[in-house]
């Protein structure tokens, strides 16, 4: 009989007139990487606070069974006990505490009620060696980038003996170096006992590390597959999660390309906060009507900030260069003045910069706008409401009117809320920054969809994204950067994961 | 689905209900529910407190002259609450009102009483200074980037010391007549008095200014509803629609009728009446009031939006200055002399106001109409606790109890709608 270190059977987790898990199974091996995918929405998350003790034994239905042994977890330091960690995608460091405070956060390690500062910080160095983090303890943890803070996190969950360790997206924000990293380190832990579960949407690393996958779809557990059988794809897992085989992930899309619409020339961006370092330096792009064009980099290429710096100087200090439309010089001074000139920028992470989340669908869409609607300062607000409607509409958001709130949305919704919301601006240039970060599947393909329709009806679009396939699969030409600088051009038939890697890594000439 | 044209949005084909959360649609009519029981709260809550006063004072607590008196005794009060709900709804917060009410109180008594200016000129120039005061402080805020709480606790004890350098110390009156009418007078008496029966002589200009109120009010409510359903909206249905109307009519008409039965109208009502119609209509419809909703709701978005944020945030202070100056002038008037500790305690009672009536801690939600019903209801519990004869301790415990308990009520019913997700 297999050896399982965790067995959730038949868990079923209800919400005021909600069922957001129906007699769900999960049952991990000793010892192996576990992957659980699903949409959003499907019961992921749910399932993790349900095993981590969030929602109390009692809440739910069905039996957890850990080592073996019934588990009651009544709260999280409950489940920590037993060893088991959950590590969340919003990270929970405290930025202004050292690397080893933050380790031994809750935990301290003390000698007569004080704390042992010897012992703190030399138990930290070794557990910092652990997980292959060479940065000394009594750094403070906001000097360290994201995928240096997740390395802490993990050194953290060493630092209580976890047995079985819960990672919820842990890769979403983190460059494809640090991906790598983290995912050696993953396989190292597997190496010294000790059981992953991982949440992600990114199909190529969990077809590179899990051992096994569990597909949940609409808070129920669709199948578990057996990845070290040869037959298991990333186009398998596709069609567990949304129920069929996609087939195609991205829409097919004849491009109708006109004449160029933007263009940047010597673009030189300098950081607002550390002074006199150079973020963009002498970049230079060309957009043209009707087409879609990508922009790829790593995490700290420059991209977002070359995008925020054009979008009426959003970020940096000290920026030179040119900008011209339709062959025009134009000056980008602030964001209304953008927006005036038919520049639109949709931010990478759309619930801190893009969205008001408390407000209802039908604000959020006027908000860049508002003058549209209104007549000597005082808006319309029917006419608010009937320009929302279309858009809910036309851009297939399901909510159930647009009087509802936007955080209550998916993520695949409020993205269209932030589409919308730029097209009424009547934007001719938009830049879409991580479209379609923290969206499902099908969602994307949407998403996708929507961007080709905006360049078949003569816009200029720049996408800026950090997976490759999508840029491979929706643009028609791609750029790319790196350390600030356009290092590469690619036409989409040319362009090739390999080639474009190779310009997204070259170092200063 | 390859075949599907690439123009438009894949509707059905892609798995229906991939995208969305596992909300059953037969959910929506009592989540709408529940959000107008939570923004109805507080309107239910007044309810009770005045039913429950009115049972401990036999009745006294609605008697016409004690309605007047509450009306006249809080008019400041709540004039501050309307600037404070949008300083709160755009995110920031003013300690500083009490002590401009304070200095604007001592400037225009200077200004009338030592420097004999006329009246009209002198109200003038005290509200000029409520705009310099408030720009003082919005620039500090809006365009140094200091929090304003920071530098209107830096303006509570500025503006208080000014005071007393005006004011030398002690108080200066008496005030024209003309003012101390305006803070504590009635409208005159234009078409005499008409007999209600048992109610006996009530005042008529009074009762035609209700009725035409209520006309107003069913009228406007009426025209919105039939354009909404011109453009295909949801609206209250037609029975509920009425109940409405006619709930809030009997409340008009009640006050109005209780009002006339005593004098006629105050001019503080009058003018409270003016100042809550058009800062109704400033953060419901304006784009200014709109851009308000926004700096609070997600100030990165609203930047990212091309909201010009300083600028608003920038205006919202000098409207509270000159608010502040306004009920300055109330007050000293109505006391009939500008004194060196005059207002204070008033930013806490109109932030207080503002909470109680729904705004949100965080800033982005918020109603002018929430804020005074949040003031009438520390108003009436003021004044039904006096009137049973409650020691000053125990209001003060009541009040803040009061507030707790709202702000509180708030936090869990959004904690329970998080929870549904």
């Amino acid at each position: 009989m297999t050896d399982h270190i965790l067995q959730m059977r038949g868990i079923t987790k209800t919400f005021p007139g909600v069922m957001a898990l129906q007699n769900v199974n999960l049952a991990v091996r000793r010892g192996e990487i576990h992957a659980i995918c699903g949409e959003n929405g499907a019961g992921k998350s749910t399932l993790m606070k349900v095993l981590s003790g969030v929602y109390p034994h009692g809440t739910y239905e069905g039996e957890i069974r850990f080592d073996g042994e019934p588990c009651r977890f009544s709260d999280i330091r409950d489940s920590e006990k037993r060893g088991i960690v959950i590590i969340h995608q919003e990270l929970a460091l405290s930025p202004y505490l050292s690397i080893a405070e933050n380790i031994f956060l809750g935990n301290e390690r003390t000698s007569r009620g004080l704390i042992d500062w010897n012992r703190t910080n030399a138990e930290a160095a070794e557990l910092l060696d652990r997980v292959g983090l060479r940065e000394n303890p009594v750094t403070p943890v906001m000097e360290l980038g994201v995928g240096k803070q997740q390395l802490v996190e993990i050194a953290k969950a060493l630092s209580k003996r976890v047995r079985l360790l819960i990672l919820d997206e842990p890769t979403a924000a983190l460059n494809d170096d640090d991906s790598a990293h983290l995912l050696d380190l993953l396989r190292g832990l597997r190496d010294e006992g000790i059981t992953s579960v991982i949440i992600s949407h990114k199909l190529n690393e969990i077809e590179a590390i899990a051992d096994s996958t569990t597909i949940l779809r609409d808070g129920r557990t669709i199948e578990t597959l057996d990845m070290r059988n040869d037959r298991v794809t990333e186009d398998r897992i596709i069609a567990g999660m949304v129920g069929r085989d996609l087939g195609h992930r991205f829409p097919p899309h004849e491009p109708k390309i006109g004449e160029e619409l933007l263009r940047i020339e010597d673009w030189t961006v300098h950081s607002p906060t550390q002074h006199g370092r150079v973020v963009v330096s002498g970049a230079g792009l060309t957009l043209r009507r009707g087409e879609i064009v990508g922009l790829a980099g790593l995490v700290g290429a420059g991209r977002t900030e070359l995008a925020m710096s054009v979008f009426g100087r959003s970020y940096g200090v000290d920026i030179t260069g040119r900008v011209y439309k339709n062959g025009r010089e134009i000056r980008l001074r602030s964001v209304r003045e953008a927006i005036r000139h038919g520049i639109a920028y949709a931010t990478e992470d759309r619930k801190r910069y893009g969205l008001n989340l408390i407000e209802d669908v039908k604000r959020n869409v006027s908000a860049a706008a508002l003058g549209k609607l209104a007549r000597r300062g005082w808006v319309d607000d029917n006419e608010e409401y009937r320009v929302a409607d279309g858009f809910r509409e036309s851009m297939n958001i399901k909510a159930p009117s647009v009087l509802s709130v936007t955080g209550k949305l998916s993520g695949g919704n409020q993205q269209k809320v932030v589409l919308s919301k730029w097209i009424f601006t009547d934007a001719e240039v938009l830049i879409l920054d991580e479209p379609t970060r923290g969206i499902d599947v099908g969602a994307k393909y949407e998403i996708y969809t929507i961007i080709n329709r905006l360049a078949d009806q003569g816009k200029a679009i720049l996408v800026i994204s950090s997976e490759l396939p999508e840029l491979l699969g929706i643009c028609d030409r791609i750029y790319a950067m790196s350390a600030g600088r356009i290092t590469g051009e690619v036409p989409r038939s040319e362009a090739t994961p390999e080639r474009l890697m190779q310009f997204m890594t070259k170092e200063k000439e | 689905m390859a075949a599907m044209s690439s123009g438009q949005v894949p509707t059905r084909e892609i798995s229906p209900a991939s995208d969305s959360p596992p909300l059953p649609p037969a959910k929506t009519p009592s989540t709408r529910f529940s959000v107008n029981l939570r923004q109805s709260g507080i309107y239910i809550a007044f309810g009770l407190i005045i039913v429950l006063f009115s049972i401990l004072t036999d009745g006294e607590l609605l008697s016409p002259q004690n309605i007047s008196n509450i009306m006249v005794q809080n008019s400041y009060i709540l004039i501050l609450a309307i600037g404070m709900i949008l300083v709160i709804i755009a995110g920031h917060i003013d300690l500083s009102v009490g002590s401009v009410v304070a200095l604007t109180g001592a400037i225009a008594a200077v200004l009338m009483v030592e420097m004999d200016v006329a009246w009209p000129l002198a109200l003038l120039i005290t509200l000029v200074a409520g705009a310099l005061i408030g720009a003082w402080q919005g620039y500090w805020i809006a365009y140094f980037g200091i929090p304003a709480f920071i530098v209107t606790l830096a303006g509570m004890l500025v503006f208080r010391a000014l005071t007393l350098t005006v004011l030398g110390n002690q108080g200066i009156g008496p005030f024209p007549d003309e003012v101390r009418t305006l803070s504590n007078g009635f409208l005159p008496t234009y078409l005499g008095n008409i007999g209600l029966g048992p109610l006996g002589g009530a005042d008529l200009f009074t009762l035609l200014v209700g009725l035409a109120t209520v006309a107003g009010i069913v009228g406007t409510q009426w025209r919105a509803r039939q354009a909404r359903l011109g453009y295909r909206q949801k609206v209250d249905a037609l029975p509920l629609f009425l109940l409405k109307m006619a709930g809030a009519s009997a409340v008009v008409m009640v006050v109005i009728v209780q009002l006339a039965r005593f004098k006629n109208l105050p001019w503080v009502l009058v003018l409270l009446a003016i100042l809550v119609l058009g800062y109704t209509l400033l953060t419901n419809r304006a784009v200014f009031g709109r851009h308000i909703y926004a700096i609070g709701g997600n100030l990165h978005a609203a930047t990212l939006s091309g909201i010009k944020v300083k600028s608003v945030v920038f205006w919202i202070f000098v409207n509270m200055g000159v608010l502040s100056a306004l009920a300055g002038i109330i007050f000293a008037g109505r006391l009939n002399q500008a004194g060196p500790t005059a207002g204070n305690g008033f930013e806490l009672d109109a932030i207080a106001a503002a909470f109680i009536g729904g705004a949100a801690v965080q800033g982005g939600v918020g109603k002018v109409v929430g804020a005074i019903t949040g003031g009438l209801i520390m108003a009436v519990i003021n004044n039904g606790m006096s009137l049973i004869g409650a020691p000053s301790e125990r209001v003060m415990l009541f009040k803040g109890l009061v507030l707790l308990a709202a702000v509180a009520l708030d936090i869990w019913t959004k904690r329970r709608a998080g929870a549904a997700r």
